[in-house]
């Protein structure tokens, strides 16, 4: 393992332990996007502890709020608040609430609501394009989100206006809520619905991390069109008994479970 | 109203590069001159108020002041998740803007009726809540808007309407305006209604009643001591709206009455039933159906006020 799969690898470790601690669900997803997190804030996004404020800064939304423990560990991880914070996630008092929110230093928007980041993404690349200015924004999707009609009003927004300096990635583990997508409402041919709203797409495995990496250092993918990365992925990745599995949306782990899980993932590292 | 609030954004437009107009794909004859003149700080988002609502917290965040333009529901029902999630809780400079106010497009029908608005918007965290009473109120409206005072809903009426102040206007954000001095009663108006309430207050004064008539151009945050005071020196207060007889002016000033009030009062609302109206006509037609004539909340006025010598079961007194 590299420096960055290691990293996704901590990500998953601290997403455990705390939907564990918490006894709150979403762990697949957040399992899912671990290397899309890892690669994306230490490879690609122009934002570091100290630059939160600065206004040239990359921005990144989490589309898909409901993966915040993931996300609260990957800017943990990267210095922009102290570990130790993730410990008391979702409780009582505690810092960091169950859905991604706006005050967590390096969080740019509060999401939990599907299909409201691909929107207010293409307001943040618009007032940059607009303003000639070198940022990019970054959105990381859920598959189950481009259910929402808001989603694809979104991308035709975005591609009207040639936002090339925008980026979406779409966490493609294929289940949701209440069953798989191709059951649900499938989205095949999906790669080819984002080209026919003219965006340039482009697929890779989501758990590959050089694959990711030199995809997301080569956006645009074409001048003049929204990026869009779709990132094939395993819900539950890491853990063989909670891969392509619609519980792992719901439960925690706890006892046994919870120890065999992590002898998995620590057996990575 | 419209025209008036159309013309300020232009004029302020030209020295604030940071104002936005986005509209949902309406405005014909409206905006165009807007965006001519200022095509980087405008966008027709298309017919996707959802989206509207998300890309102009994007902008917003971004350092922009932004409007969003509509009719009637289209601006704010529509995408009222993005409003509270996006702009409302990050506290962004959108200004959701709304032409047709109640009955403004009354034979239109009601998916163009805006009669739940001041409630539904007036419930959500951080959103102020502003429907000037006439065109003057409205422009001074959005100059104070445009200057990035968060997340706001201005609810405006249509084209044309009278001009109810005389001479400049001193508006304040959350201020009522005194548009006419009266000791037996009080008019709080809202909306589009002002012109109407001045009349009424007119007709009352041949009766020799002497009615106060406010403007009360923002709902939220509510003007509590112009409406405690009226109730403290009229002791009689008429609400009047082209909404809904729930939760809009007329329940927000029952709030502050039922809760601070320190001497009795008389209190009723002049509003529209919970209801889709089955009824088809322009505004006017509309408004005669639902008593929305100075005639007829004169009328009313006088029965309320007549109750102030009896004890009835409406009355509320607080101690």
């Amino acid at each position: 393992m590299n420096e960055v799969e290691r990293l996704a690898n901590r990500i998953r470790i601290h997403a455990m332990r705390m939907i564990r601690n918490a006894k709150s669900s979403h762990l697949g997803g957040n399992f899912s996007m671990a290397e899309i997190m890892a690669v994306l804030y230490t490879r690609i996004l122009k934002i570091s502890p100290e630059s939160i404020e600065d206004p040239n800064r990359d921005r990144l939304i989490l589309s898909k709020g409901h993966a915040a423990a993931g996300y609260y560990a990957t800017l943990a991880e990267c210095g922009f608040f102290p570990l130790e914070w993730l410990d008391s996630f979702y409780t009582d008092g505690a810092r960091l609430a169950g859905h991604a929110t706006r005050g967590t230093p390096g969080i740019e928007v509060s999401s939990g609501a599907l299909g409201h980041g691909l929107s207010m993404a293409v307001g943040m690349a618009l007032a940059a394009k607009r303003d000639e200015a070198s940022w990019r924004t970054f959105a990381v999707l859920s598959d189950g989100e481009c259910d929402e009609g808001s989603t694809w009003e979104a991308t035709m927004l975005a591609a009207q206006h040639g936002l090339d300096n925008l980026v979406a990635i779409v966490d493609y583990n294929k289940i949701q809520a209440l069953g798989h997508t191709k059951d649900v409402v499938d989205l095949e041919p999906f790669a080819d619905k984002w080209s026919a709203f003219r965006w340039a797409v482009q697929e890779v495995d989501g758990h590959d991390c050089r694959a990711l990496e030199s995809l997301l250092k080569s956006v645009p993918l074409q001048p003049g069109k929204p990026t869009c990365i779709i990132a094939h992925t395993v819900k539950g990745k890491g853990v063989s008994f909670m891969e392509d599995s619609l519980l792992w949306h719901y439960r925690n782990p706890q006892g046994e479970e919870y120890e065999k899980a992590l002898a998995e993932l620590e057996a990575n590292q | 109203m419209r025209d008036a609030f159309v013309h300020t954004l232009t004029e302020l437009a030209q020295h604030d590069p940071r104002i936005m107009l986005l509209v949902g794909d309406l405005g014909f004859g409206v905006v165009a001159d807007f965006a001519k003149r200022f095509p980087k700080q405008f966008l027709n988002v298309g017919v996707a108020e959802q989206n509207m609502a998300g890309v102009a917290t994007g902008l917003a965040m971004s350092g922009r002041i932004v409007f969003t333009y509509s009719i009637a529901n289209f601006p704010i029902l529509r995408c009222l998740e993005q409003l509270r999630n996006d702009a409302c809780y990050h506290q962004a400079n959108v200004v959701s803007v709304s032409v047709g106010g109640g009955f403004s497009y009354g034979a239109l029908g009601m998916t163009h009726h805006g009669t739940e608005d001041i409630a539904i918007l007036r419930a959500l965290p951080y959103m102020s809540v502003i429907a000037p009473g006439d065109p003057k109120e409205a422009q001074a409206a959005t100059r104070y808007l445009a200057v990035g005072h968060g997340p706001a809903y201005l609810r405006l009426g249509r084209a044309g309407e009278p001009i109810v102040h005389e001479g400049p206007i001193d508006w304040q954000f959350g201020k009522a305006i005194t548009v006419r001095e009266g000791e037996d009663a009080t008019i709080i108006s809202t909306g589009a209604m002002l012109d109407t309430c001045v009349k009424a207050a007119a007709l009352l004064a041949e009766q020799s009643l002497s009615v106060r008539v406010l403007s009360m151009h923002t709902v939220k945050p509510l003007d509590e001591t112009a409406i405690l005071s009226a109730a403290r020196e009229t002791g009689c207060i008429l609400t009047v709206e082209e909404h809904s007889r729930l939760g809009g002016l007329g329940g927000a000033v029952a709030e502050v009455l039922c809760e601070n009030a320190q001497s009795p009062f008389l209190f009723r609302q002049r509003a529209l039933p919970s209801e889709f109206t089955k009824h088809v006509g322009s505004q006017d037609y509309l408004r005669e159906i639902y008593g929305l004539t100075a005639e007829s909340i004169a009328e009313e006025m006088a029965d309320l006020v007549s109750g102030k010598d009896a004890v009835p079961s409406r009355v509320l007194s607080v101690k």
